[in-house]
């Protein structure tokens, strides 16, 4: 069933955009990652115009996100005193971040910088994290336990706060910083930031996995609220008819994806995405590196 | 009055032909399940004067909204590929389509095309480009390529059927991708290349009931807009949540 876009101006098959909501929502009930990063190249890819996929994508991260975050919310798997301290920061940090893109836009070339981020930093991440659970799964085998995380120079910086769901007691510093870095990437890349985030709360702050996911969710509503506010009011980009189709198949996969995550132990878990985010890297770096069959493109003019 | 009907008989050759037109319809209106639309032209010559000896050919061309469009070019740095240069192109419309009775070579003359910008070449204005790049060619033919392989521009040689000199025909596909605006109808009718007649009217394309209620509602109400947005999200994401838990705990 073909259905017109009343903003983003395309006709596109109802039932690809409900399977397309439903796939992404499922990843983001089970790793706690909003599924942008995966969904905005998705939206490019159907020939939705990319300012639209972007804005209207923020939209669907809250849905999926807000459903996600129920579950978990259930499962007492929420940090929300860490959740609040990244979201502080994430907020400062996109609009630290739109401030920024709008530079580079005036510079141009910003869809190359987009991509470049996304290669690096998927790149990084992935293997960062693929290798971390190869080693931790090998140690699980193996018998021995998995190594305590040592003390760091986090451990010593001043305003300590406990964090009672993640067991912590640590510096707010780190935790303002991670969320102003991710909010920062997160406007620049329009995606939640839940696939930096996610590591960066396992590794950098010592975060248990479990409560990682749910708190992951919990700050990304906030932030895409925030995002898609601001497309809305500035760009006129979200379209909300394409938003409900996503958010249907999101909704509803986000619930199956985070009954499965509980199922499944955290080494698993880690390693799949790294996969995932490894796979997305690796399609992005070769259309870089790949000449592209068509060499030219159309953008509409901006300024006139 | 000898004087005013010499006059007119002077004038008489070039008025001797007439299009009367009829459009199957002549508004085109985007509802949620818009899924592209045909219309039908036909219509009509009509003339005072017995038919000349040289065979009539009637050219039909739909034009959507123009707008200046940037057209960027890859190029290989670094080992990668980047937009390296950009033309403007002034006026680009956004749909454009192009039926005729026979080639379009023969059916019109070089330079009633460039009088009246029929072919698709021509309707594309790029003044500014000469300056900016040392091939503004290869960038509005860019914009041909791209917009054809999609659907937006078409030509059509053949397409118009022409019976008894007389009554002509011929269907006009428009996508699903329509964008809104007064798309300009012409009709030429052409004798060795020469235009003889020519015929303009518009069709209306435009967004009707929710559509054209969300469309104004995100200009004008934005902020409402993107909070109606974020209901709608949160309330679906709380509605699954909800309905799940119901599911399970059955």
């Amino acid at each position: 069933m073909q259905i017109y876009l009343p903003i983003a101006e395309v006709s596109v098959n109802a039932f690809l955009l409900l399977g397309l909501g439903g796939l992404v929502g499922v990843l983001s009930g089970m790793f706690g990652v909003g599924g942008g990063f995966l969904m905005t190249p998705l939206l490019f890819f159907i020939g939705i115009p990319p300012a639209v996929a972007v804005a209207t994508e923020a939209n669907q991260i809250v849905a999926s996100s807000f459903s996600g975050v129920l579950a978990h919310l259930r499962r007492k798997t929420v940090d929300l005193r860490m959740g609040t301290v990244l979201l502080i920061g994430g907020l400062i940090g996109a609009a630290l971040g739109v401030v920024v893109f709008n530079y580079l836009r005036s510079l141009g070339q910003v869809d190359l910088l987009v991509r470049l981020c996304y290669v690096v930093f998927l790149g990084i991440i992935g293997g960062m994290m693929f290798f971390e659970s190869l080693r931790a799964i090998r140690r699980s085998k193996s018998g021995k336990p998995a190594a305590r995380k040592k003390h760091t120079w986090i451990q010593k910086l001043p305003f300590k706060m406990r964090f009672r769901t993640s067991g912590l007691y640590i510096s707010v510093i780190p935790p303002v910083l991670v969320g102003i870095a991710v909010g920062v990437l997160a406007a620049i890349m329009g995606v939640g930031g839940g696939f930096i985030m996610v590591p960066a709360m396992i590794y950098l702050l010592g975060m248990p996995t479990k409560v990682v996911v749910g708190t992951s969710l919990f700050q990304i509503i906030f932030v895409t609220a925030f995002t898609t506010l601001l497309h809305a009011t500035t760009n006129f980009t979200v379209d909300v008819a394409l938003a409900v189709l996503l958010l249907i198949g999101g909704v509803i996969g986000a619930q199956i994806g985070t009954t499965i995550g509980t199922r499944m132990k955290a080494e698993q878990l880690r390693i799949l995405l790294a996969m995932m985010v490894l796979a997305v890297c690796f399609k992005l770096a070769l259309d870089l590196l790949i000449m592209p069959s068509e060499l030219y493109s159309i953008g509409a003019a901006e300024g006139h | 009055m000898r004087w005013l009907i010499a006059l007119l008989f002077m004038a008489g050759p070039l008025m001797a032909e007439e299009v009367v037109l009829g459009l199957s319809r002549d508004k085109v209106a985007i509802t949620a399940t818009f899924d592209g639309s045909e219309i039908l032209v036909f219509g009509a010559v009509k003339r005072e004067a017995p038919v000349p000896e040289e065979p009539l050919d009637v050219i039909v061309t739909i034009a959507g909204p123009s707008k200046p469009v940037v057209v960027r070019r890859k190029e290989r740095r670094f080992g990668i590929w980047v937009n390296v240069d950009s033309v403007e192109v002034d006026r680009a419309p956004s749909f454009y389509a192009i039926a005729t009775t026979g080639p379009l070579d023969k059916v019109l003359s070089n330079v009633e095309d460039l009088r009246h910008s029929i072919s698709i070449p021509r309707a594309i204005r790029s003044v500014g480009a000469a300056s900016a790049t040392v091939d503004p060619q290869a960038f509005t033919e860019a914009v041909i390529r791209i917009r054809k392989a999609n659907g937006a521009y078409s030509l059509q040689e053949g397409a118009v059927s022409l019976d008894e000199q007389t009554l002509f025909r011929t269907s006009i596909e428009m996508p699903a991708n329509l964008t809104e605006g007064a798309y300009a109808t012409r009709i030429f009718l052409t004798r060795g290349g020469e235009i003889v007649a020519t015929y303009e009217t518009a069709i209306g394309v435009q967004k009707v009931g929710l559509e054209r209620w969300i469309f104004n509602l995100s200009r004008e109400q934005p902020l409402i807009y993107g909070l109606m947005s974020l209901a709608i999200a949160i309330a679906a994401g709380w509605g699954a949540s909800a309905a799940f838990r119901a599911i399970r705990d059955r």
